[in-house]
């Protein structure tokens, strides 16, 4: 299951992961996100368990989206114990994502 | 209601519309440059059939003259806009909204629209190639919008729902539209700030912005992946084995998905698509 992040959450997840958590920022505005979803649907069957796959909506958590400077969805970051690893906008294929998770 | 739209004249989209014509279909051809053949002065050597050097530009007109003597309807118009909807997709040109079940990308591959200091590393981070993605970020806030036409005015009634203080800018372009925004003409020097962009300098002064879109002449394969959420990977739009997109009905050949830049490989690809576009279209 792709998990879906708010502020509450979202520190916990990131930190106390001892895997890599990839994080989509989106919105429902943004139609292009919405193609994003399948992929990370896809993308969470076959990582299941070696890596974290979780999505936040920018607007009901606009104080994270404005802690890493959102300004372009669909943005992409990985996570490892908190710290950014990598971060992109616009879609990856399945296949580019888990080369960038190292899976 | 078309059955498949090409967006592109090249050796790629040329070839897709003889193969299709060829197997029954009635392909519409959209274009309007010379893709990387523009300049006019380019120089093909290594094609099979052509003994003698010949120009780029010269292969373009070539094909489009075949595909006149085999009945295939072109259109010279510049695409401004790419969407889907419910039956598929609505090409938007500069003179008509055209409908089709199925589209190809045939566009080649065009240089990033504006190489000014600042530009690639604020690409993202305050600047930004698609206002429907990112327009929410800048509400109620400063906005330049560049460039000089119709594509600018699509990108325009967007961000006009955002916010009401936007400034066009030219880059040095007579504005060929009407608007009632203040108007920049004068070449953008850079774009300034870190992170995130701050200001524009043009050669005649400096502008304090929040963000910029980007709209210039007509938008490019990459600008209409934004919209459409098409998967990218680099600069190359990604397919599968069928050259369709990960957007259903919605294909790519030639330059835009990589590989050799060379036109055997876009003939290739055209050819190719082509019979993936007969079977999805058969569906």
């Amino acid at each position: 299951m792709v998990i879906d992040l708010t502020s509450e959450n979202f520190d916990k997840t990131i930190k106390e992961s001892d895997k890599l958590v990839l994080v989509d920022f989106w919105a429902e505005w943004c139609s292009p996100c919405l193609r994003y979803t399948p992929v990370l649907q896809a993308l969470d069957e076959e990582v299941a368990g070696e890596a974290v796959i979780a999505k936040l909506e920018v607007d009901s958590a606009s104080d994270i989206a404005d802690r890493y400077e959102i300004l372009s969805i669909p943005t992409t970051i990985i996570f490892k114990h908190g710290e950014i690893l990598d971060t992109f906008v616009g879609i990856k294929s399945k296949d580019e994502l888990k080369k960038r998770l190292g899976l | 209601m078309k059955q498949i739209i090409i967006i592109g004249y090249g050796p790629a989209g040329i070839s897709a519309a003889i193969y299709l014509k060829r197997a029954g279909i009635d392909p519409f051809v959209i274009g309007k440059d010379h893709g990387s053949f523009s300049m006019g002065h380019e120089i093909v050597d290594n094609y099979y059939g052509f003994p003698e050097p010949i120009l780029g530009k010269q292969l373009i007109l070539n094909g489009l003259e075949q595909a006149k003597h085999m009945d295939i309807k072109l259109a010279d118009e510049s695409v401004i806009g790419l969407s889907e909807d419910v039956s598929g997709f609505i090409v938007k040109t500069e003179q008509h909204n055209y409908h089709a079940k199925a589209v190809l990308l045939a566009t080649g591959k065009r240089r990033l629209s504006l190489t000014k200091p600042g530009f690639k590393k604020l690409l993202g981070k305050g600047i930004s190639l698609c206002a429907t993605c990112d327009g929410f970020f800048y509400r109620k806030k400063k906005l330049a919008l560049i460039g000089d036409g119709k594509y600018m005015l699509q990108e325009l009634s967007h961000l006009e729902r955002v916010t009401d203080d936007i400034t066009i800018f030219t880059n040095g372009q007579p504005l060929t539209v009407d608007v009632k925004q203040p108007v920049v003409t004068d070449p953008i020097k850079s774009f300034i700030g870190s992170p995130k962009l701050k200001a524009i300098h043009t050669t005649n002064g400096s502008f304090d912005i929040d963000g910029a879109f980007v709209a210039i002449g007509t938008p490019s394969a990459l600008e209409f992946a934004q919209t459409l959420g098409i998967i990218m990977d680099k600069q190359n739009i990604v397919v599968d084995q069928d050259y369709q997109t990960n957007v259903p009905g919605l294909f790519a050949a030639g330059d835009i998905i990589g590989g050799k830049l060379q036109i055997a490989k876009a003939v290739y690809d055209g050819m190719m698509v082509a019979e993936s576009i007969y079977e999805y279209l058969k569906k």
